[in-house]
């Protein structure tokens, strides 16, 4: 019997054909994944990065909670009309403390990962309460519940502590200190405020909701919607400098 | 079944093909050969994906991985595009940059270039709260009306796009109302007294016979450093224009003592960081000529 008909083999043992079609698939796997984690060009470093706030990482939870990435993305890519719309294209460094990253590629709505600083905070409440109060063309669901919502922070240092095992740099001073720093980044003039950013450099403290009220769910996603793409400074970054 | 090699090349009658050697209960398969065309597309697309594979980025090395003979890359090809975008708008951009109101006016090539790109960029970062056509909501100015709360010349809308109102940019433009209920600066009663009297500033009509002289007592000592005495407001401070029946959140009562109570201070972002300059002084030309440029 030739080599050739040794295919003869794989036909009639099904488990031998599923170890074969997995030892190929890892090649293949293996071959376009592993080289991802390795290339100087693809570990990027880039200056500004820090992990999300308490408060920006309970905003995210709420953002996957709800779906919103199954209209917005969060990456622009390398094309012109991306970069004239919507800023620098994005780095992959900008999604390193992101699990599960929020890339996407489906565009129901306009693509977020610059959005911080775009809009003000009123803005967003009445945009997450009614969309079509300020964007009249809009399809976007309402999301008046998040406003009446107070946040549950209890769970954020459990997040914390598990990302930390993931590899996002929280330290236990972070982790012990997050139930302050959630109201201390969500309230206006809190005396937390230098300790929070002396943690989480280029935080943004101050009421995202009404003042003197309990930090909402609403409060929560519209920090974290106000810092995404606002940390690296593009006026210092050179794209061909950083690549190690 | 038998694989038994003997039986490889018999030919079946029938047809005159050669069958596999495969035979189920004396029923043969045909090796019928795939067709001539079929198979060189198989093998160009082969060729092809080694050309590709030498072109273009593909192989990962150790540190780093192969380039392509023309060392594409994504980022490259993007800056490229948009520096040859930017070379196509140069000319125009640098005359803009440089030109005043007047010369953009008189200059039509200029004024529909700015406009252009204005309306573009208006679109894209502006017309989230202002609308699509700069006719403002709630809260949102309108920019289609000559009335300007922080100055509508063309430096003042220059200044108010690259710094913002109360953003986060230390030059923004600042002055917050004060929230004359929360705060306890104006008891209840004082409060509704003001509203009536600035309601009357505008001739609208009032509910039984409000104390107008009470009203324009607390008026004088606690908005008349901002509004002015006769309620005209003061640029400077955007503190709006009381008199003129244009109002940014409502003209109704509930709305002035809402507004008196906890007090107002609209954000508008800071574009200074976002846009670059020209795009900034395309959309100032575009917002001072939507119809109330000064």
């Amino acid at each position: 019997m030739s080599l050739w008909n040794k295919h003869a083999i794989f036909e009639k043992n099904s488990i031998i054909l599923v170890l074969g079609v997995l030892v190929v698939i890892s090649i293949g796997g293996l071959v376009e994944i592993l080289p991802l984690f390795y290339l100087k060009s693809t570990i990027e470093k880039v200056e500004g990065m820090r992990p999300y706030t308490p408060l920006e990482l309970a905003g995210r939870n709420i953002y996957v909670r709800e779906g919103c990435y199954n209209c917005h993305s969060q990456m622009i890519r390398a094309l012109r009309d991306e970069v004239e719309r919507y800023g620098h294209y994005s780095l992959a460094s900008e999604s390193m403390y992101d699990h599960p990253f929020q890339w996407g590629s489906k565009r129901n709505g306009p693509d977020l990962a610059r959005v911080g600083n775009k809009y003000s905070d009123e803005w967003h409440r009445r945009h997450l309460d009614n969309p079509r109060s300020v964007v009249p063309g809009s399809i976007m669901p309402g999301y008046p519940w998040l406003a009446k919502t107070e946040l549950q922070a209890q769970t954020i240092a459990q997040d914390m502590k598990v990302l930390a095992i993931e590899g996002v740099p929280y330290d236990a001073a972070m982790i012990s200190n997050a139930s302050a720093d959630i109201k201390a980044q969500g309230t206006d003039d809190d005396p937390g405020a230098g300790a929070l950013t002396e943690r989480y450099p280029k935080a943004i403290a101050r009421a995202y909701g009404d003042k003197g009220k309990p930090i909402t769910e609403a409060d929560a996603l519209i920090a974290y919607m106000q810092m995404l793409g606002t940390l690296v400074d593009f006026k210092l970054y050179d794209g061909k400098a950083n690549l190690r | 079944m038998s694989l038994a090699p003997h039986d490889k090349n018999m030919v079946d009658a029938h047809t005159g093909v050669s069958t596999t050697g495969h035979e189920w209960d004396g029923i043969r398969e045909l090796n019928t050969p795939l067709p001539r065309w079929w198979l060189w597309m198989l093998y160009a697309t082969i060729v092809w994906a080694f050309g590709y594979m030498i072109v273009y980025p593909a192989v990962p090395l150790v540190a780093s991985y192969t380039t392509g003979v023309f060392g594409w890359s994504s980022r490259a090809a993007v800056t490229q595009e948009l520096a040859a975008l930017g070379a196509q708008r140069a000319p125009m951009v640098t005359a803009l940059a440089s030109a005043t109101l007047p010369d953009i006016e008189k200059n039509p090539t200029l004024l529909a270039f700015a406009r252009a790109q204005g309306k573009a960029a208006f679109g894209d970062n502006c017309a989230g709260c202002h609308g699509a056509g700069g006719g403002g909501a709630k809260g949102y100015p309108n920019l289609v009306d000559d009335e300007w709360i922080w100055g509508g010349t063309l430096d003042d809308i220059s200044q108010t796009l690259t710094y913002g109102i109360r953003s986060t940019d230390p030059k923004a433009r600042v002055g917050n109302m004060p929230a004359f209920g929360t705060d306890g600066l104006l008891k209840p009663a004082e409060i509704s007294q003001v509203a009536d009297y600035v309601r009357s500033l505008s001739g609208l009509p009032l509910d039984g016979k409000p104390d107008l002289k009470a009203g324009a007592r607390i008026f004088e000592e606690n908005c008349a450093a901002c509004h002015g005495a006769e309620g005209k407001g003061m640029q400077e401070l955007g503190a709006p224009n009381l008199t003129d029946q244009i109002w940014l959140y409502g003209s109704d009562k509930p709305t002035i003592v809402e507004g008196l109570n906890k007090g107002r201070g609209a954000v508008m972002p800071h574009w200074g960081e976002r846009l670059d300059a020209g795009t900034i002084k395309a959309l100032a030309v575009y917002v001072h000529t939507l119809g109330g440029g000064r």
